[in-house]
């Protein structure tokens, strides 16, 4: 059990401001490995900001990330390499709209000289079979529907090995009856022991999979639980007001 | 007064004069090809350096270089532009196409800088946040994913660069370069008439204007695959 206590991501007193709006007013918080940690709040509160500050897509204004012993916004850190380490699946799935289904997954490893091509495609494939989306090998992102773009997206994390996976609202651009399959997908990869960080309204998700759940509001974490504790007698007052408006 | 018939012949026939027009349509053809090439390289480079920022978001020195370039030669005549090439800076080469394919190939890339500079604008932000997300880095995630999509975008005005290109190297005359204008020109001069030869020249850009778009159009199509629903 020593291993899974691991911290993987430590972070410390994050902020970050835009302009004159403190979207993220100090946050700490440390995610050890195997952990799915759910992010919950109103939007606008800083969830999406949070989770971006993870693999730098937003620069903190202040504060530090750590993966492991390396500090993520560190002044010397290539960046690079800290997201080759990090998968990230976003709310408009983001796959390469010029390249297939095969050419998306592959790309960033071949490209990054860490696997072969042929390596790659196989374990493309293998992937592939997975969501039950091989037949799509060749198609090119525009044929196929939100459900299956945004499992595509998570292959093509999958494919870059991981250590830990970053989700920002991954069915919130989807038809309803695409969320299962999305959240399907991501419940087995828990199942596997998958570290993740999901931003979602999708409480059922929450309740189900996570093993914390973070209430964000005015750029803090408000309340901090286990599940169950967190969804049946909520604390803070916002979080019991946020939930029930959304529950 | 000629008639219409003798003026025809006059124009193309006597004398074997249709040999110029070709002649001329070929040094035009050259020139265009050469400044159309050009131009898409310098327009690339010029391009992402152009839109190159430091961490704290001020331009690099690149970017400065980029920047002037493409801000003086849009400032300035092409005729001036071809003029200076022509008497200072080359003005000890007697390569009268390799003068005007550069003058004009310089002359294009500033304003195809800017025409791939709108096709990257209109590429989803999504989509460089995606390649980074992976580790690819900028340059990496501009050469596979982002330029690709951002030429499809700017294709059409891509073209219209290419055809305003070509009518362009009319100008080309004033340095001596025997191009298509300028044939229409001689005979002129030696016939004394006018309209038979510009309606010949006329009809002969127009002929090449339409080739190019039929063949852009191909292109086009190629690569609108990934579009397909």
């Amino acid at each position: 059990m020593a291993e899974e206590n691991k911290t993987l991501i430590r972070v410390v007193n994050l902020k970050k401001d835009f302009g004159s709006n403190h979207v993220l007013r100090g946050i700490n918080y440390e995610i050890h490995k195997g952990e799915k940690i759910v992010l919950v709040g109103p939007s606008g509160c800083g969830k999406s900001t949070f989770l971006r500050c993870m693999n730098m897509l937003e620069v903190p204004t202040s504060g530090e990330v750590w993966l492991d012993d390396v500090q993520v916004n560190g002044p010397k850190t290539d960046i690079n390499k800290i997201r080759q380490r990090m998968g990230m699946v976003f709310q408009h799935f983001n796959l390469f709209h010029n390249l297939t289904i095969m050419d998306n997954i592959t790309l960033a490893p071949v490209k990054l000289g860490l696997m072969k091509e042929e390596e790659a495609k196989e374990k493309a494939l293998m992937l592939l079979r997975r969501v039950n989306l091989e037949d799509k090998a060749d198609a090119y992102p525009h044929s196929l529907s939100g459900g299956m773009q945004q499992r595509i997206a998570i292959v093509r994390s999958l494919e870059m090995n991981p250590e830990v996976m970053l989700f920002d609202e991954p069915t919130s651009a989807l038809d309803p009856e695409m969320v299962g399959e999305v959240l399907d997908v991501m419940t087995e990869l828990a199942e596997e022991g998958m570290t993740m960080v999901v931003v979602t309204h999708e409480m059922a998700f929450a309740k189900k999979v996570a093993n914390r759940v973070l209430f964000i509001d005015e750029g803090i974490i408000q309340e901090e639980n286990e599940p169950e504790e967190f969804f049946a007698h909520p604390k803070n007052e916002r979080l019991q007001d946020f939930l029930s408006k959304v529950l | 007064m000629d008639s219409l018939g003798t003026q025809f012949y006059k124009a193309f026939i006597k004398s074997g004069r249709w040999q110029l027009y070709l002649k001329g349509l070929g040094s035009t053809l050259e020139v265009t090809l050469f400044a159309a090439l050009l131009g898409l390289l310098l327009g690339t480079v010029a391009c992402l350096f152009n839109m190159q920022r430091s961490r704290r978001g001020k331009r690099t020195v690149g970017s400065v270089i980029a920047y002037v370039y493409i801000d003086i030669i849009r400032g300035t005549p092409t005729m001036i532009q071809l003029l200076i090439m022509w008497n200072v800076i080359l003005a000890t080469s007697k390569n009268k196409v390799l003068v005007a394919s550069l003058a004009f190939g310089i002359n294009s890339g500033a304003y195809v800088a800017e025409i791939i500079r709108g096709g990257i604008q209109s590429v989803d932000a999504g989509q460089m946040e995606a390649g980074r997300s992976l580790g690819l880095s900028r340059m990496q995630t501009m050469q596979f994913v982002i330029l690709p999509q951002a030429f499809k975008n700017c294709f059409p005005s891509l073209l219209n660069e290419v055809i305003t290109l070509l009518k362009e190297t009319s100008i080309a005359g004033v340095v001596g370069l025997s191009e298509l204008t300028h044939a229409s020109d001689q005979v002129s001069s030696a016939t004394y008439q006018y309209l038979m030869p510009l309606l010949g020249a006329a009809a002969l850009y127009f002929a090449v204007v339409k080739l190019l778009s039929f063949l852009f159009g191909l292109l086009e199509k190629k690569l609108r695959e990934s579009d397909l629903r």
